[in-house]
């Protein structure tokens, strides 16, 4: 930890809500090094070749303990492509953090690829947090393109929390996902973008497995000029059933483009999508200002719970 | 407490502009529990959002505890203490019941604090602190939560559009306790009711019958209920509901 400094330790703080070094097993990764390390007896976290990323192999039946990967950029100009897998074992229950903070004061763009793979074995549980945070004055762009490959074993789950909130200039979020039968699939995804920004945000979720389920719902807010395209896609292969939800606000001049797809391949795959896109109602401005809010501090809320 | 000093609002239609309250003059006093009653149509409603800011009157004056409030916007003139349940309340996603209680209480106010307001209006608080103000509640649930966001102000002009629309007959008789409740408080509260029930009208201090706009009668609950009892002004909502039953 001696190699952080203040603003990647407030960029730490923003992405996995960290003030010092986590328990368990983690890797901290700043402007492209490792800054700490530390497996444990269930978990270990070994890197690649070259500096390109890091294998993470979860022993079987681990329960209750939890993995933290975060990683803070704070040079101008910095590039990045990582490679994270993680292997989990058989019946493990772990909470795996992840996230990236850039701080760009410089004129360069900064940019993090991290293409995360899971491999989730048997009835294994996983609550996985992505955060992504922005931060920095300068004219360089703050870059992050995420992909996300989910491949879920027999009656395992995986819940997802995926947050963008602040500060990312372009985002292209891909995240993959392959189920068996009786696996889960549960994503929450939380996306707001403003000034110029731009996101792209596409999901392929594929139900192979009888029982399997996805519900996958991506609620966004964008505005000022920037521009989001959310794709969201649920194929169902089996006696499956699948959920996919956008629901998004717009506010000044931004633009959305909402996507929702299905595929069903068999009989009894029964699959769902919604999607709206809406201003912010006036009732409910109204509502929020007779309680003594002014109309942006009522904005704020409504977005705020909205988001939450 | 609240002056109305010959205000008139129009609005546009389809037939050009059309005069919804037409030069009205009203003076309020504190400590009262005062019900406006009127055929559907007559300017009730506009006229509550009126005095809240929620529409701007196109003539007139509207003076609150002595301040010209006639250019607030409804911000300033529920900082002022004027609070407001509307008839039909709007639901958010994403904000809890107890965000919204505390966003009417203007402070961080403790769960246990929060469950008071709710536990007033009937709702098991521990049900629903947690709860979205979302389309997974019922009309009956959502409007309790609203009439639990006045009690949660500490308002000096409590205003109620149509309090008893959408709930069952056990709240409404709850309801009326409430009001009677809020109008011990120590600060003169002043509460205005929009109503047809002959029960609320019947613990009005005052009456006010509206009509085209205009004040048709105005006087003490003595003076004007034995006139307009059994009218479509003084329905009794007990029998109906139980006539519906």
């Amino acid at each position: 930890m001696a190699k952080m400094d203040a603003i990647q330790m407030q960029l730490l703080q923003e992405v996995a809500g960290l003030h010092e070094i986590p328990e368990g097993a983690y890797n901290l990764r700043a402007n492209g090094e490792t800054a700490g390390r530390q497996s444990t007896a269930n978990i270990t976290i070994t890197p690649k070749e070259a500096g390109s990323g890091i294998d993470i192999h979860i022993k079987e039946g681990t329960k209750h303990e939890s993995v933290h990967i975060p990683v803070v950029l704070s040079e101008s100009g910095l590039k990045e492509t990582v490679y994270n897998d993680f292997y989990v074992g058989d019946d493990a229950d772990v909470l795996i953090v992840a996230g990236c903070g850039i701080d760009n004061c410089g004129t360069q763009d900064s940019e993090h690829d991290g293409i995360h793979r899971f491999f989730v074995g048997k009835h294994a549980k996983i609550k996985y947090v992505e955060k992504h945070y922005g931060s920095g004055n300068g004219d360089g762009k703050r870059i992050l393109n995420p992909v996300t490959e989910v491949y879920l074993d027999e009656g395992s789950t995986m819940e997802m929390e995926m947050v963008q909130i602040k500060g990312v200039d372009s985002t292209e979020r891909t995240t993959i996902a392959e189920l068996k039968a009786d696996a889960k699939l549960i994503v929450r995804e939380r996306l707001m973008t403003h000034g110029q920004q731009s996101a792209l945000s596409a999901y392929k979720v594929t139900l192979d497995g009888d029982g399997s389920s996805a519900d996958v719902v991506s609620r966004s807010v964008a505005r000022d000029r920037s521009y989001q395209k959310l794709d969201l896609c649920i194929l169902g292969n089996a006696a499956c059933s699948g959920h996919t939800e956008c629901d998004s606000i717009i506010m000044d001049e931004g633009r959305i483009l909402a996507v929702p797809s299905l595929e069903a391949n068999s009989v009894d795959a029964e699959l769902v999508h919604e999607a709206a896109i809406g201003k912010i109602a006036g009732e409910q401005l109204i509502k929020l200002m007779t309680l003594g809010l002014t109309e942006a501090e009522a904005e704020e809320q409504i977005i705020n719970g909205f988001l939450k | 407490m609240l002056d109305l000093n010959h205000i008139s609002f129009q609005a546009e239609s389809e037939n050009g502009e059309i005069t919804i309250i037409n030069d009205i003059s009203l003076h309020l006093d504190s400590n009262k529990f005062i019900v406006i009653t009127g055929p559907n149509g007559g300017g009730k409603s506009t006229l509550a959002k009126l005095i809240a800011g929620i529409e701007p009157i196109t003539d007139g004056q509207i003076v609150f505890d002595g301040t010209d409030i006639t250019n607030m916007n409804i911000t300033e003139r529920a900082r002022l203490g004027i609070g407001f349940a509307f008839q039909q309340p709007v639901r958010f996603k994403g904000l809890t019941v107890l965000d919204l209680l505390r966003i009417a209480a203007g402070k961080n106010i403790s769960v246990s604090e929060a469950c008071e307001y709710l536990s007033e209006v009937g709702l098991c608080a521990k049900d629903y602190i947690r709860r979205e103000v979302n389309a997974s509640l019922s009309g009956g649930e959502l409007k309790r939560i609203e009439i639990a966001t006045i009690l949660a102000r500490d308002v000096r002009l409590a205003i109620f559009d149509e309090p008893e629309a959408g709930i069952d007959l056990w709240s409404f008789q709850n309801l009326i306790r409430i009001f009677e409740k809020m109008q011990q408080s120590e600060n003169g509260r002043t509460i205005l009711v929009i109503s047809h029930q002959e029960r609320i009208l019947n613990i009005a201090d005052e009456i006010i019958v509206l009509s085209e706009g205009k004040i048709l009668r105005q006087g003490s609950r003595d003076e004007i209920l034995p006139d307009i009892i059994g009218t479509k002004y003084a329905s009794d909502v007990c029998r109906k509901l139980s006539e519906e039953a």
